[in-house]
């Protein structure tokens, strides 16, 4: 167990380090010019342009700014180029937000995802399992704004859902359980939205794992001993099926965070994704080159921990 | 594996892909997709080449009329028309265009690299086949839009740029993918004939490994077109696609958002366009994955 978990940590730091690399190159390779106010902007003087080159060391070789750029992320003196504050501290104060956000939708879709993917399971091949395979794809195919903007404009008028924000304001200076039942309020339909796509894509891999371990061997062993199908099915096949639960966590939190850019904005959720946009916006290179290995990390952490977390659940993974 | 669909009797000497086909074409709701797909082909084609000859159908997408403006669907404007008198059903014929050039072209960019690098990885294995896997996992840690957007912003929105950037960056399913098939295939007998034949490394890859490995292949790509899309109408939606006044399916609910409460037409058909787009390519794609899938053969 200790020797997976070793192995497992030394892996994760290979591809921190790659992480950083391609978190740097995606800025840095990418043609344009490297000044937030554009290359040929005559407004801006050369003594300007040389100042910002030597601060964000942009007069360096390609290695030695990766290295101060890196430097500086971990030591927390990197700053944003538009408003001079450490990013870590920006990212910092996103980071409860995100993670209520894609911790919630995360949650969301591994539990319907796994339901929609027993029941196609239990019924494969028939009518239901047929109509909830398309239903699983129209809900892969939906774009989250789109259905965003719908269910808003819905979901206001008839139910008064909180589209904007995180709390409602004045709200902090309630007692406790009044701020954490608004929050909830608050964060329940940009997660839901963002966990559309999540729940379609596991229960087509829980769905898919079911059948195949419906076909082993064990199987047809305890339908021989003569177990009900419920037992069969519940105790026997789930329970040897469930390693999309773990493989999901690295698929689906990618793309959760890379989806709540949009969501993010739409719904003024003050989390990662909208840092980001906003970065986007104001080619703010430092906070960019942070925000992507910040939340690529945050992947890494993400997996590792399910690994280990799987590990310790199924010893069958420890061997491999 | 789903369906049991009775072969004939001299199925066994069919060729695999022969199989296959007779397996597709049993699977209605796959023949169903396939033929939204072709539709939309075909209206986006014919809407592109009277486009290129001059001739406005069934409208000009870019011509403003504001005395026309935002009339909801009627004869004239089948899907109505936007703040500037635009007619959206024009318009959204020219996001078909968009939407589908996007997706074909990044997927096979997607494609190139991808089976470049799974072929590489898997064919030489040992460090070479560690070192790009690692990386290959590193990507597979960003999330992905948020690394198309930053990417799309710092080169400067444009359809080449998107094509390319969607390209670069989702390709690593594919090598995977390739990868995987090569570690099985490069042990299979034939391959060990051809090499016990003294042929050299990219005529095995190439003749007797890739070919066997093409249906897969060819899923993963149908099933990538309409991530593409998606990811185009996202991008769009934000401002970073494709610019206006061209017309994109992401970019006609961008616009008219703003207008939500007075002109539903503006935000429901374009998002059903890409709902419908993005579906079809989905079911096709699963359609064609269950019909090359040899492990229903062996039931």
């Amino acid at each position: 167990m200790t020797a997976f978990i070793i192995r497992r940590l030394l892996i994760s730091v290979v591809l921190l380090f790659f992480i950083s690399l391609i978190s740097f190159f995606i800025i840095t390779l990418t043609p344009g010019s490297p000044y937030p106010w554009g290359e040929l902007n005559p407004k801006v003087s050369e003594d300007v342009k040389r100042i910002f080159r030597e601060k964000f060391h942009l007069d360096r070789p390609l290695h030695e700014q990766y290295g101060f750029i890196m430097r500086d992320l971990f030591t927390g003196e990197l700053r944003s180029i538009k408003d001079e504050r450490p990013v870590l501290q920006k990212i910092a104060e996103r980071l409860p937000a995100t993670l209520v956000l894609n911790l919630g939708a995360l949650a969301l879709s591994l539990s319907f995802g796994l339901m929609l993917g027993i029941y196609g399971a239990r019924y494969a091949g028939r009518p239901p399992d047929v109509i909830t395979s398309i239903l699983a794809f129209v809900f892969i195919a939906l774009p989250g704004f789109w259905v965003s903007y719908l269910l808003a404009i819905g979901l206001v008028s008839y139910a008064a859902v909180p589209i904007l924000g995180t709390h409602t304001i004045g709200v902090t200076f309630g007692n406790g359980l009044e701020v954490f039942l608004d929050r909830w309020w608050h964060v329940m339909l940009p997660a839901s939205i963002l966990a559309i796509g999540g729940i379609a894509v596991q229960s087509r891999f829980i769905r898919a794992s079911m059948i195949e371990t419906l076909r082993e061997d064990y199987i047809r062993t305890a339908r021989a001993k003569g177990l009900d199908e419920n037992a069969v099915f519940y105790r026997h096949a789930l329970r040897n099926s469930i390693r999309p639960l773990i493989t999901g966590i690295g698929m689906l939190l990618p793309a959760l965070i890379g989806g709540a850019v949009i969501i993010e904005n739409i719904f003024a959720y003050p989390g990662m994704g909208r840092l980001g946009y906003e970065a986007v916006l104001e080619r703010d290179y430092p906070t960019l080159v942070a925000l992507n290995f910040v939340t690529a990390a945050l992947v890494l952490v993400g997996n590792l921990l399910a690994d280990v977390l799987y590990a310790v659940v199924d010893p069958r993974v420890r061997l491999e | 594996m789903i369906t049991t669909t009775p072969e004939p009797i001299n199925a066994a000497a069919a060729s695999p892909s022969r199989r296959a086909l007779r397996r597709f074409r049993a699977n209605k709701i796959g023949l169903f997709a396939l033929g939204m797909v072709c539709v939309l082909g075909l209206l986006a084609l014919t809407f592109f080449i009277l486009d290129r000859l001059g001739i406005p159908w069934p409208m000009d997408p870019n011509a403003t009329n504001l005395e026309r403006k935002l009339m909801p669907p009627n004869s004239v404007n089948w899907l109505g028309t936007d703040n500037l008198g635009r007619d959206v059903f024009s318009r959204l014929l020219n996001g078909a265009y968009i939407s589908l050039t996007v997706g074909f072209v990044a997927v096979f960019v997607s494609l190139f690299i991808g089976v470049t690098v799974g072929s590489i990885a898997g064919y030489f294995g040992k460090w070479v086949d560690n070192l790009i896997m690692r990386a290959v996992d590193a990507i597979m840690c960003f999330p992905t839009f948020f690394l198309i957007l930053t990417a799309v912003a710092l080169v400067g929105p444009s359809i080449l740029n998107i094509i390319v950037v969607i390209g670069l960056v989702s390709w690593t399913g594919t090598a995977r993918l390739v990868r995987a098939e090569f570690l099985t295939l490069r042990e299979s007998a034939y391959v060990q004939a051809a090499r016990a034949l003294g042929q050299r490394g990219p005529k095995i890859i190439f003749r007797h490994i890739l070919p066997n490995a093409a249906a897969p292949i060819l899923v993963t790509a149908v099933l990538g077109v309409p991530e593409a899309i998606l990811a185009e109408a996202g991008l769009s939606f934000l401002g970073f696609g494709v610019q206006p006044p061209q017309a994109t399916w992401g970019n006609i609910i961008a616009d008219g958002k703003t207008y939500i409460l007075d002109a539903w037409w503006l935000i429901l058909f374009p998002g059903l366009a890409i709902l419908l787009a993005a579906l079809s390519f989905y079911l096709t794609g699963d359609a064609l994955r269950q019909a090359v899938e040899t492990r229903s053969e062996r039931q």
